[in-house]
């Protein structure tokens, strides 16, 4: 702790030759991450293993995988089950009734990091009874929280705060069938797991890979710039079917974006928008 | 098109701190030149619809910060509950769900650095009542950027921690009472003048 307290600062233009150093030297691009927010998570590598700007340099040149910690350590990973649970109420209520039409349904949880909202939504469709004809895809950048996630492993701690959200989407039924504790820990039953299939994929960088239904993608755009954003949601315009839904955070809109005229609001609170055109 | 607010006041508070916050607004001005943020610890369980009371209330806007808001004159800022307020160069918001910081999300350190980073000597800090030790930091960096930085007299705040906590560390703020910052924000524009000599 004390030497996070070191405060270790650069500039905004230290930043761009650390930028441009990874873009030479990996196959990440950080030249559309929001420069404030990237500054501070950089600055907090820095700290945590008290290098200064020259160490960190070195470093992503010099040192075998450090680029991949690196990454993974400037990326939050917050996540959640059922993370606000009023979002999966929505969906349930206004979207879960449209994807009830389509004969087979594929979700993708966009820059899912340790993989609870996949499966969160694994449960949501198991209870919609819908499961058996849908499939989950999460995707990440980080190798080692995608890792954890096809584990799908979470200590009991954090399952006390996934429960408690489960409750307010179905007050009646209990988080616990869905899971096997052990220890402190708990692991996602075999019939949830079995229909997820994590791996990697770059918002950044890599393309249309599948065909989908519905896509979430919350609270990973606001680490972007507007242009990237703007990559992305084509991107996500692009592996929509006609008719699919797309779910960003609710601090983020698509109002600002040309592509909002091909989508139609849902739910305003919970920035649930479908494809119309 | 507007061009982005080249000033900005910033008020951070906690607990203790909401009827100041109110009164501070109340007494606005109709027109101000430069932009208004507030970042509050409130809890996310509880979105509250206070901007959109206020907007109503004041007639003016009281905006609830979204990813990428442009940062403009004469509008006011609330930090949304549960993510770090940042400003970005370009001079717009953005936001972060980053850990907390000071046991808090927002962190008014958050919003503070990164203010005095991108605004310098056209920043101004007001730090109110508190139970934790949010803001002290960020105090310190506007100072060092230039800007101005004012503290609530502990001895009028509901909860002092927060204030007294900045004072230990910021040697240069200026100790104000409840009036005196009503009265500041009440003549805002004169104040601006004054602070400049």
């Amino acid at each position: 702790m004390a030497q996070l307290d070191q405060h270790k600062t650069i500039s905004f233009d230290q930043l761009e030759d650390i930028i441009y150093l990874l873009k030479m030297s990996s196959d990440f691009d950080l030249s559309g991450y929001s420069r404030s927010s990237l500054k501070r998570r950089v600055e907090r590598v820095m700290a945590m293993e008290t290098m200064d700007l020259v160490d960190l340099k070195n470093a992503i040149l010099n040192i075998d995988r450090f680029t991949s910690y690196f990454m993974q350590e400037i990326s939050v990973n917050v996540t959640e089950m059922f993370r606000d649970p009023s979002f999966f109420e929505a969906i349930r209520e206004k979207v879960i009734p449209y994807l009830k039409t389509f004969p087979q349904v594929r979700l993708w949880s966009a820059g899912c990091a340790t993989g609870e909202e996949a499966y969160s939504l694994a449960i949501l469709l198991h209870k919609e009874n819908m499961l058996d004809r849908s499939f989950i895809y999460g995707t990440d950048i980080n190798q080692h929280t995608l890792d954890i996630a096809k584990k799908g492993v979470y200590s009991i701690k954090n399952i006390k705060k996934y429960t408690e959200n489960f409750n307010k989407v179905y007050a009646l039924s209990s988080l616990s069938n869905h899971y096997t504790a052990m220890y402190d820990a708990a692991i996602i039953n075999n019939e949830f797991r079995s229909k997820v299939l994590f791996s990697m994929h770059n918002l950044v960088s890599d393309n249309v890979f599948n065909e989908f239904q519905f896509i979430s993608c919350r609270n990973v755009m606001i680490y972007f710039d507007k242009k990237l954003q703007e990559r992305v949601l084509n991107l996500f315009y692009e592996s929509l079917n006609l008719f699919g839904f797309l779910c960003l955070g609710t601090k983020e809109s698509l109002f600002g974006h040309p592509i909002k005229d091909n989508f139609k609001v849902i739910d305003k609170t919970y920035n649930i928008f479908q494809k119309i055109r | 098109m507007t061009t982005s607010a080249q000033k900005i006041i910033l008020i951070g508070g906690s607990a203790g701190s909401y009827n100041l916050i109110w009164d501070i607004l109340h007494v606005l001005p109709r027109e101000i030149s430069s932009a208004i943020c507030v970042v509050i610890h409130r809890n996310p369980n509880f979105d509250t619809q206070i901007e959109a009371s206020l907007s109503r209330r004041l007639e003016r806007n009281v905006i609830s910060v979204v990813d990428k808001t442009e940062i403009r004159n004469n509008n006011i800022y609330f930090a949304p509950p549960g993510y770090h307020l940042l400003i970005e160069p370009d001079l717009t918001f953005s936001l972060d769900s980053s850990e907390p910081v000071n046991y808090s999300r927002p962190s008014i350190d958050v919003l503070f650095e990164t203010t005095a980073e991108i605004y310098g000597k056209n920043c101004m800090a007001f730090l109110l009542s508190g139970a934790n030790t949010d803001g002290g930091k960020g105090l310190m960096s506007i100072d060092a950027n230039g800007g101005k930085i004012f503290v609530q007299d502990p001895e009028e705040a509901a909860i002092d921690t927060m204030p007294k906590y900045a004072l230990e560390i910021n040697p240069n703020a200026k100790i104000l009472s409840k009036a005196a910052i009503i009265d500041f924000f009440r003549n805002l524009d004169q104040s601006y003048r004054n602070e400049k000599h």
